[in-house]
């Protein structure tokens, strides 16, 4: 299975970064390329200086999945910036920043993780797209 | 039949998706035809296992499940 993996992230909570990451690395397990655009508050989560920060979950977590996703992380889940940097270890995972959240958030390519590969505008992520699967987080 | 395991990857207490992260790892750094054993607790990785030697065709020589252990043996294609 190499048909190409095409997310579009937007969410910035480590809920919904945790599950994408996990598919990414899953896909990449499978020898899938995948094509990550980082898209608004995703793009702020990988900034360097605050990629290991929390991030918050989202609204439907609530006090008790607060408190399982902390249990969580205590019994055997890695953090979501480390699966993605596994996953770029094991296969071929590019990760993009949209260049028009760039602008939005006033940063360059400086101010973010070395995770992050280049940036891009839509019409690359589309092209990178394709002939594979889209998925949009 | 004698197996000789060459490589072994120790994916207890790790929730998914490491130890088919782990697994992919090691297979990289092996030769066609060694034997790699993975041990994992993760429910998942029973369907997780198979679907991954179907799709990467490295063989799925054994899978054995023994007090909450599955033991994998995989062969590099």
């Amino acid at each position: 299975m190499s048909e190409p993996l095409a997310i579009s992230l937007f969410s910035g909570t480590d809920d919904r970064l945790g599950a994408a990451a996990v598919l990414v690395a899953g896909a990449a397990a499978l020898g899938r390329p995948v094509h990550l655009f980082l898209q608004y508050w995703a793009l702020d989560a990988f900034r360097a200086d605050r990629i290991e920060a929390d991030h918050g979950l989202a609204p439907e977590a609530g006090p008790e999945g607060a408190n399982a996703v902390r249990r969580l992380r205590r019994t055997g889940g890695a953090s979501w910036s480390e699966t993605l940097r596994q996953a770029k270890d094991i296969g071929d995972v590019q990760i993009q920043a949209c260049s028009l959240s760039m602008d939005l958030l006033g940063i360059g390519m400086s101010d973010l993780d070395p995770l992050v590969d280049d940036v891009e505008g839509v019409a690359t992520f589309w092209s990178a797209a394709e002939h594979g699967q889209v998925l949009f987080i | 039949m004698t197996v000789e395991t060459l490589r072994r990857v120790d994916a207890r207490g790790l929730a998914c998706p490491m130890p088919i992260i782990r697994t992919a790892r090691a297979i990289a750094e092996m030769e066609s035809g060694e034997l790699l054993e993975v041990l994992a607790t993760d429910p998942g990785s029973t369907k997780d296992f198979v679907a991954w030697s179907r799709t990467t065709g490295h063989e799925l020589v054994e899978q054995t499940v023994e007090a909450g252990v599955h033991r994998f043996l995989l062969r590099r294609k």
